[in-house]
């Protein structure tokens, strides 16, 4: 498929890394040489150099043919603006980032509308709904939902002591009254897909499929559940943080933010009264331990420093804050950070590129079996897929256990209209099913690419 | 330095060379040559080395950087020539191993030139093979692995950059491979259109293959030894013509696939090569014109000429050793510039001079006005000041090198036309130069060192020096 980025920022650049890996033709357009020069480099893509808004320079990368025409710049007028030419030169699919909280807030499905585009991003609004899910459930590094909404995977990291220690997953099924699947395994930075033998050990990282009240029992079970979060202590007012804020009122929460800037404090107290406003240096551990960071409920880092964020995450960890979530842009500071046992790092970049990424995916499939969602986990080394089950799929009908599946593949789930189905062996797929698939080779396109 | 990347790859050029190798030898059993076991064996030695290049060097790091395609390129020639001059070695119809490298490397580098004495009496699958040097290095081997490879290293343009010559190679479409073989594809029908053209002048089948791999590589192999004199007037047009097609820039040709008309109309490179080449046929039309009988053989021997020595062809319907001075030293000149970057000839290439000329008309400028700001253009966009002084420093390159190679040829006791006018023939791969290596005469009478010397010259010359030089240098191997 035929795409465009315009901009090679941090979202851009991630961005091509993750279209580049999928086979797509990727275009890119920037004003920065020297940018264009290294992603040139790099991946295998074409560079344009350029304004993105010029209509010479979207000639020049044929903007017209493009299937997908995504605008990443740091400007969200120009963002708008190349898409409504980019459009008008006949691209089918336009995607802007538009971050302004005014465009946002009022006039974002005007604008939709207006400038015919497929889909605005607001990277910040994105992140703050990922941070808002994990939050709504202690304890537990990720989760992700599936397109019903009841089905969801949870990936959380065992304790040492944790009683799963050196259990195999056919003992644990009997030992459960939960009924889920363990699809999953992260140690030491090998990934695994564990079949029935697998042995589990404390510090592994797992990822776990089931129905929400499963997954709810399953935790219980494993005593993770001890209360619902009720405050938050966020440091750093940026706009990650005012949309996390503003979800995380929404749903009777106390919020408390801790911020630098005066001004920014006034902003973000005017539109959001219900916030308690700290003016401080959130860096200063005796700030924090006055503002109560031992009795907070979840902290979540959002400073624009990656290493202050990490630092302080480790220093809330050691406090006894049951949840911290740590926002890390850079990927080698990503390990770093996991090295040091920080539990949750999140990347806005990686975010937005997984979006995009999977948006790309459906629209490549727009005929047979669709992806309907598509996740990345455990770093990206293995892939959750949704697909929707077309008649003329080869294992239609038949009892899992008669097909023949790849290495790496796991059959994680079958949602039939409103049931959640924790497949075993006689289970059967129909068509119409969604079936969640695991997979460790990456780039599945189409449900019978997972038949042997 | 990722070796086993580097490895695994060598292994694959070898590999495509024991197929390509599979064409002269259909040939020599169709003409029933005693030159079969020749390539017979030759095939056997390239799969026996590819093999286990290929299996033992498989690897999961498939990241390479400019060095290891600079290493890649360098070695894949290196070993291709070596390899590809065993089937005149092994039939005995070039016994000395220097005198077949010379001959192989000629023809990979789309150089030309020659150290036979007598072309008529070679078996035709040795022709065949000869003069299909010329079409595969023409458009690089490396590319052409590349258009075919299933499994691409990481970061494959650099293998790209270092073997597609010019100061600025670009992709046509976003996928390297994707590039590969549009390119290839543009080639392959330029070549068939020049083979139906052929026979229907009237030239015979094998000549009129043998004769286009020779023009579409912009090499200059053929198979008489007056080159292409004894030809008909109507075929020496046809080859000219193609001879100047294969030195446009092919990235124009793809434009006119997708139908834009105007902005090849719109590329400088383009008219600069027209016009020099209209240009010095005018004047050398007007020099030959007492010589020659009548307007058409002058316009016609000056078209020929100029449009072989510019796209570094060399193929010759005249002596021009025989022409007054004015006529050799014009082409002497244009065999530096040659044709434009990303064609399949040699030389500094135009849009480099062009470059080069506009550096310069700068550093005037600024001398008279030491605080102007002036950004330079090519073909319409602002051209980076890094690719000036990369072209600044590749004249300097190029120049030192010629110099070197001058001086080392001299040793053989030739005049000084004979020796320079080799070193610029054979480092810019045209073929012919004058004097003694003029269009009537051959390299045969070099010492084997200085073959040896020329031999290298013309390698630099294809690979446009750095990768070469780069790949021979402690500092690439050093861990540092």
């Amino acid at each position: 498929m035929r795409i465009i980025v315009v901009g090679c920022g941090k979202i851009g650049t991630a961005l091509i890394e993750s279209l580049a890996s999928e086979e797509h033709d990727i275009v890119v357009i920037d004003t920065n040489r020297k940018v264009l020069e290294e992603i040139n480099n790099i991946y295998d893509v074409m560079c344009v150099c350029g304004n993105g808004a010029d209509s010479d320079v979207l000639d020049e990368a044929s903007a017209g043919k493009a299937e997908l025409f995504i605008a990443v710049t740091n400007s969200d007028e120009l963002n708008m603006l190349s898409c409504f030419f980019a459009k008008k030169m006949g691209a089918q699919h336009t995607v802007a980032r538009i971050r302004k909280t005014d465009y946002n807030d009022k006039s974002l499905s005007f604008m939709k509308q207006t400038l015919s585009l497929s889909m605005p991003i607001n990277p910040e609004y994105a992140a703050a709904q990922e941070l808002y899910n994990i939050l709504k459930m202690p304890s537990v590094v990720k989760i992700e939902n599936f397109s019903s909404g009841n089905f969801e995977m949870i990936q959380l990291k065992l304790k040492p002591d944790s009683r799963l220690d050196g259990m195999t997953l056919s003992e644990m099924r009997g030992k459960f009254k939960a009924n889920f699947l363990v699809c999953a395994v992260q140690r030491e930075g090998k990934v695994f897909i564990p079949s029935g033998n697998f042995t589990l050990k404390g510090g592994d990282k797992i990822g776990v499929t089931a129905n929400q009240t499963e997954i709810i029992k399953f935790l219980k079970e494993l005593n993770l559940i001890q209360k619902q979060t009720k405050n938050v202590t966020i440091l750093g007012g940026s706009r990650i943080a005012y949309y996390l804020a503003k979800r995380l009122l929404a749903s009777g929460n106390d919020v408390k933010i801790i911020e630098q800037n005066l001004e920014r404090c006034e902003e973000i107290s005017e539109l959001l009264p219900q916030v308690t406003m700290i003016h401080a240096d959130g860096t200063q551990q005796e700030v924090l331990l006055e503002e109560g960071i031992e009795n907070t409920d979840a902290f979540v880092a959002l400073t624009g420093i990656d290493e202050e964020n990490i630092l302080i995450s480790y220093f809330a960890q050691r406090k006894g804050v049951p949840k911290v979530i740590t926002k890390v842009n850079r990927d080698e500071l990503r390990e770093i950070a996991d090295d040091m046992g920080i539990d949750c790092t999140v990347s806005p970049k990686k975010i937005i590129a997984n979006i995009l990424t999977r948006y790309a995916r459906a629209l490549k499939n727009s005929m047979g079996s669709q992806i309907e969602t598509l996740y990345k986990l455990m770093d990206s080394n293995i892939e959750a897929l949704e697909f929707k089950v077309s008649p003329d799929f080869a294992g239609v009908q038949m009892p899992l256990k008669n097909l023949s599946f790849k290495d790496q593949i796991l059959i994680a789930g079958i949602i039939r209209g409103r049931t959640a189905i924790i497949p075993a062996g006689d289970d059967v797929i129909l068509p119409g099913d969604r079936v969640i698939v695991i997979a460790g080779q990456k780039r599945l396109q189409d449900l019978s690419d997972i038949m042997r | 330095m990722n070796k086993k990347i580097v490895l695994s790859i060598l292994g694959k050029i070898l590999w495509a060379e024991a197929a390509l190798l599979v064409l002269p030898l259909i040939v020599s059993i169709i003409y029933g040559n005693s030159c079969i076991p020749a390539f017979l064996i030759t095939i056997a030695v390239a799969v026996i080395i590819a093999l286990p290049l290929i299996f033992l060097c498989k690897t999961d790091n498939k990241r390479i950087y400019s060095k290891e395609g600079f290493v890649i390129v360098s070695l894949a020639w290196i070993i291709m020539s070596v390899i590809g001059c065993l089937p005149f070695v092994i039939s005995g119809e070039i016994p000395s191993f220097f005198d077949a490298l010379f001959e192989t490397v000629s023809g990979f580098t789309t150089t030309g030139a020659s150290i036979l004495t007598d072309i008529e009496g070679m078996s035709e699958g040795l022709l065949f093979w000869r003069s299909f040097t010329h079409w595969i290095g023409g458009m690089g081997v490396l590319v052409f692995v590349l258009a075919l490879s299933q499994e691409l290293p990481d970061r494959s343009i650099h293998i790209m950059r270092a073997e597609m010559p010019g100061p600025i190679v670009d992709k046509l479409v976003p996928k390297a491979k994707e590039t590969a073989k549009i390119l290839y594809l543009i080639y392959i029908v330029l070549t068939l259109a020049e083979i139906v053209i052929l026979v229907l002048c009237k030239m015979p089948l094998f000549e009129a293959v043998v004769h286009t791999f020779g023009t579409a590589g912009t090499g200059g192999f053929g198979v008489k030894a007056d080159s292409m004199g004894s030809y008909s007037p109507v075929i020496q047009w046809v080859i000219a013509v193609f001879m100047f097609i294969f030195g446009i820039n092919f990235n124009l040709y793809y434009l006119i696939l997708l139908k834009r008309i105007r902005s090849v109309f719109r590329s400088s490179e383009l008219w600069v090569y027209v016009g020099v080449g209209v240009v010095s046929c005018a004047l050398i039309t007007f020099n030959i014109y007492d010589s020659c009988e009548g307007l058409s053989e002058a316009l016609r021997l000056s078209a020929f000429q100029v449009s072989s020595v510019m796209t570094t062809t060399g193929y010759a319907t005249a002596d021009f050793n025989l022409w007054p001075g004015f006529s050799k030293t014009l082409l002497l000149i244009l065999m530096f510039m040659g044709a434009c970057a990303g064609s399949t000839a040699g030389g500094l290439k135009v849009s480099r001079v062009i470059i080069l000329v506009k550096g310069m008309r700068r550093e005037l400028h600024r001398l008279l006005h030491p605080r102007s700001v002036r950004t330079l253009k090519l073909e319409g966009k602002r051209l980076d000041e890094q690719t000036l002084s990369s072209a600044n420093s590749y004249l300097t390159v190029y120049v030192a090198s010629v110099v070197v190679i001058f001086l080392l040829l001299s040793i053989d006791n030739f005049d000084i036309e004979t020796n320079f006018s080799a070193t610029v023939a054979c480092f810019n791969n045209i073929g012919p130069g004058l004097g003694v290596v003029g269009p009537a005469g051959n390299f045969s009478e070099y010492s084997v060192f200085s073959k040896i010397i020329l031999t290298a010259a013309m390698l630099l010359g294809r690979l446009e020096i750095f990768p070469l030089l780069l790949c021979f240098s402690p500092a690439t191997w050093l861990k540092k």
